[in-house]
């Protein structure tokens, strides 16, 4: 049994402690906003907030992390990702859309820490996060919009 | 992909696709089905469930246009959304003729009832071939006004005043003495309205959505992690979760497994062999994974295909020096080559690509006695109903899909022998049950999984005369047919020769006046498919660097020489001309840096790119900067055009970089993003997407903006270093 706090919630978890976190949300809570795309921590479909960092859920073991605070993106709402989610949907940056609650996730968690990235800290942040319907373009303007937005 | 239906015979396809009855051709060259019993697919159409969270339910105006009590219009999709924004183009030709409010129109996809939701360039329901936007520009039009007149109808007899004094205006029906109401309010008189049999469209000036930009209907939801949104999303009570250990070659049969060690996998409920593999069952998915990971499997290689993509390149170099059928010839292109003063030769290798859709494969399938109901993002509905029901030897109209929306595709999810879905259904009957079992895929099993963009060899000759004009072209194309052994062989393979494989070389609209295009398509044991652009994602290459380095051997500008042999395509020619200008072509470049350029035209849409690259001091390439022009008529969404043209350019330029398939002894050497590395945040370059006004029925955009972007910088790097990338991806030759 791991006790965690998810989304605000305190949750007793019932499972083999090797099981990833990101099959304990999806099957076992039922929050499928984070993705499963790669497994091996190379794509970012499944990045979640952890303590306030973004970490790949299908790297993070739920026995590893009894205790801690996890944000996902079915429910977080900050000054950042509201920003970021207003901006993906100014500039329209969903395609297939599969990948963008990792990006979301992965942009906001950068936005939090660096309020007026580089394109480099961008690149930077963004590098583990995969579009494979390649939105990059509009990830790129979009964050930078979230940062104005988060001025204003 | 699919655009090859157009050329069926339907009396064949009918036969093939084992339909009960034949299907008859219409005056306009479509295949219609016959009747309404035609396919036994008649699916009850009633009131549907609106979005999850409300009680609300919908009237169908017709088949197309539904509208809830609340004012809400359901447009019911034909077509699966992938990412491709079909769904936004549908919902925004209905809104534009009935006259809805954005916020208010919604998307649903419509059930798997090729009889009211075919494909009208396919006579079947499906997505692909680029043709979502084309085969529905009138139908959904249509739909959108006889909606909007069956709402002025009913608001003329509600009100008792003549229809003609009767204003529609985002999404409210008003009249001159002060009345008015949404749509909610009139939409179950508006259901029963009797409508003439040909409803009047708006000429394009009255157009208030078409040409603009309607806002995506998903991107709220994809930009929140919506629920219930992917297939992968997919939940229902009492469901089992299955992963398939599918045989590590193609071609291997099971013969034993140790299944010992799965069974301290709490979660697990039991292996058991079926066609595909071995089928795992467990309570989650990942109990499911892992105690797949300890299941011990013995093949039978004996008849698998065992061969490595090196054997296999080695025999296509083999056959690229012998002559083979023609699969095209105009003119005398040994004569034309015997007078041209200089000639370019050239052999090109392309290897085998995964499409590696972001979501990977899944489908929940649920069987009971007289009915099966599958959820996924279906793409071809109706060769999924079919084989299905011939697995449970039921009618394909008691199968029933429930298409979800797809985490891309590219390709993967068309697959003429259903292959994912027949999977899930002899999956079905190995568990024996009537419950439902959620068939998940791996990314490995993704990536391993075959269907891929076949392997070629091009070995091509093309000739200058000493005037500097064309002079002849010889080109002769080594690679497996994607259609030979599928139930489309006779549709598009006409006496071995399978028109996928050299589409995009004998039918170029380049003047040139000597030709022949010669085929060879060995047989391979490995699955191949349609990949973003078929044909094109390798035709487009090889012609369009050929044509660069004969205009360099002629001392021409790469531009200038490509419109003197596009006087009869003047489409073609000024997409080149306005991206050439657009990118300042022929101005000055920074040293390292070269630009390249290429024009193609796939799926009836034009699009020309100018690649800008800079070389690193490593001698990797990096693309900055790309400046597209695009014709694909009528431009119904101009923002999704340029998503589409961007989204495009990277998924083309990620293969060419450094995505390749091989096989080590018949196995797939890569497995996950690691050793199949697709295109990253900081590989992607700037883009500039230019749309040349049309008035000309729309055509493809999923697909076109893909094949020029190859040829494109591999003509950028030869402008920057003389040479030339002719083995792909680039990794191979040390440019990425
Ligand atoms: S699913 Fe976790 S990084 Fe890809
Ligand atoms: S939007 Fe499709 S993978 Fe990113």
């Amino acid at each position: 049994m791991t006790q965690l706090k998810i989304n605000g919630v305190n949750q007793s978890i019932d499972v083999e402690p090797d099981t990833p976190l990101l099959w304990v949300l999806r099957d076992h809570l039922d929050l499928t906003g984070t993705k499963f795309g790669c497994g091996e921590g190379l794509c970012g479909a499944c990045t979640v907030h952890l303590d306030g960092e973004a970490v790949r859920s299908c790297q993070t073991l739920i026995g590893d992390i009894a205790g801690s605070d996890v944000t996902t993106i079915d429910a977080i709402s900050t000054k950042a990702s509201q920003a970021i989610q207003a901006a993906w949907q100014e500039l329209q940056v969903p395609q297939c859309g599969y990948c963008q609650s990792g990006q979301i996730m992965s942009a906001t968690a950068l936005l939090t820490e660096t309020p007026k990235p580089s394109p480099q800290d961008i690149d930077d942040a963004m590098g583990g996060n995969v579009c494979r319907c390649a939105t990059y373009a509009r990830i790129r303007k979009a964050v930078h919009r979230a940062a104005e937005l988060m001025e204003a | 992909m699919l655009n090859f239906i157009d050329n069926i015979d339907p009396q064949t396809l009918a036969r093939e696709l084992g339909l009960e009855q034949p299907l008859a051709q219409t005056r306009r060259g479509f295949l219609k089905l016959s009747g309404g019993a035609g396919l036994g697919l008649v699916v009850g159409f009633g009131v549907t469930a609106a979005p999850a969270g409300s009680a609300e339910t919908t009237v169908p105006v017709n088949r197309f246009v539904e509208i809830d009590s609340e004012g809400l219009v359901f447009v019911i999709s034909k077509h699966l959304d992938k990412g491709q924004g079909s769904a936004t183009g549908l919902a925004t030709l209905v809104a534009d003729e009935l006259d809805a409010s954005i916020e208010q129109v919604h998307v649903r996809f419509a059930p798997a009832d090729a009889a009211r939701y075919k494909n009208l360039a396919f006579g079947m329901q499906g997505t692909g071939g680029s043709t979502a936007m084309a085969n529905s520009f009138i139908q959904y039009r249509q739909a959108g006004a006889a909606a909007r007149l069956a709402l002025v109808k009913a608001a003329a007899a509600k009100w008792q005043v003549p229809e003609s004094e009767i204003q529609v205006s985002a999404g409210q029906v008003s009249h001159s003495s002060g009345k008015s109401s949404d749509f909610g309010a009139l939409a179950s008189m508006a259901a029963t309205q009797t409508l003439p049999e040909k409803v009047e469209l708006k000429t394009p000036d009255q157009w208030v959505y078409i040409g603009k930009s309607f806002p995506r209907v998903d991107a709220k939801n994809k930009s929140s992690g919506a629920p219930r949104t992917y297939g992968m999303d997919f939940k229902i009570d009492n469901m089992v979760h299955a992963m398939v250990a599918r045989p590590p070659r193609w071609g291997a049969v099971y013969k034993s497994m140790d299944m010992t060690a799965a069974k301290s996998v709490k979660g697990f409920i039991d292996a058991r062999p079926g066609p595909t593999g071995v089928v795992v069952f467990a309570d989650n998915t990942w109990a499911a994974k892992k105690a797949r990971d300890a299941i011990t499997i013995e093949w039978d290689f004996a008849a698998s295909e065992n061969r490595s993509s090196d054997q296999l390149f080695s025999q296509y170099r083999t056959l690229a020096e012998q002559s083979g059928p023609i699969a095209h010839r105009h003119g005398d292109a040994e004569t034309a080559l015997g007078k041209a003063a200089k000639t370019v030769e050239a052999t090109y290798e392309f290897p085998f690509l995964a499409h590696a859709p972001m979501e990977p494969l899944d489908i929940t399938i649920h069987a009971e006695a007289d009915r099966v109901q599958i959820w996924t993002g279906s793409q071809l509905q109706t060769i999924d109903q079919m084989v299905v029901a011939g697995i449970f030897d039921l009618k394909p109209h008691q199968v029933h899909i429930e298409t979800l929306w797809a985490g891309g595709s590219f390709g993967r999810r068309a697959i003429y022998n259903a292959e994912y879905s027949a999977e899930a259904a002899h999956v079905s009957r190995v568990w024996g049950k009537s419950q439902p079992i959620k068939i998940v895929w791996t990314r490995e099993d993704d990536i391993k999984g075959g269907y891929y963009r076949p392997m070629y060899i091009h070995k091509v000759k093309a000739g200058v005369d000493a005037d500097g004009r064309l002079s002849g072209w010889h080109h002769r194309i080594v690679g497996q047919s994607i259609f030979t052994g599928t139930s489309f062989e006779s549709f598009v393979v006409k006496d071995g020769i399978d028109h996928s494989s050299y589409e995009g070389t004998g039918d170029t609209t380049y003047d040139i006046a000597d030709m022949t295009i010669e085929l060879h398509s060995p047989k391979v044991g490995v699955p191949t498919l349609w990949w973003r652009s078929v044909g094109h994602s390798h035709t487009a290459y090889v012609m369009e660097t050929m044509v660069d380095q004969l205009a360099q051997k002629a001392g021409r500008d790469a531009v200038e020489f490509r419109l003197e042999l596009l006087k009869n395509d003047p489409r073609k020619a000024a997409v080149l001309k306005l991206a050439a200008e657009k990118s300042g072509w022929g101005g000055v470049l920074p040293k390292g840096h070269g630009r390249g350029v290429a024009v193609h035209k796939s799926f009836n849409s034009y699009v020309a790119e100018v690649a800008e690259v800079q070389m690193q001091a490593d001698g990797t390439v990096k693309v900055v900067q790309v400046t597209a022009a695009v014709d694909c008529g009528v431009p119904i969404n101009p923002d999704n055009i340029r998503a589409q043209v961007e989204g495009g350019i990277g998924y083309g330029l990620g293969a060419i970089l450094r995505n390749e398939i091989t096989l080590t002894d018949g196995q797939v050497d890569q497995g996950n993003f690691d050793t199949y590395e697709p295109l990253r945040i900081g590989d992607m370059p700037e883009i500039e997407v230019h749309i040349v006004p049309s008035n000309e029925a729309p055509t493809g955009i999923g697909e076109p903006g893909t094949p020029p972007i190859g040829p494109a910088v591999a003509n950028a790097i030869r402008a920057a270093t003389g040479k030339n990338p002719n083995r792909l991806p680039f990794t191979k030759q040390g440019f990425a």
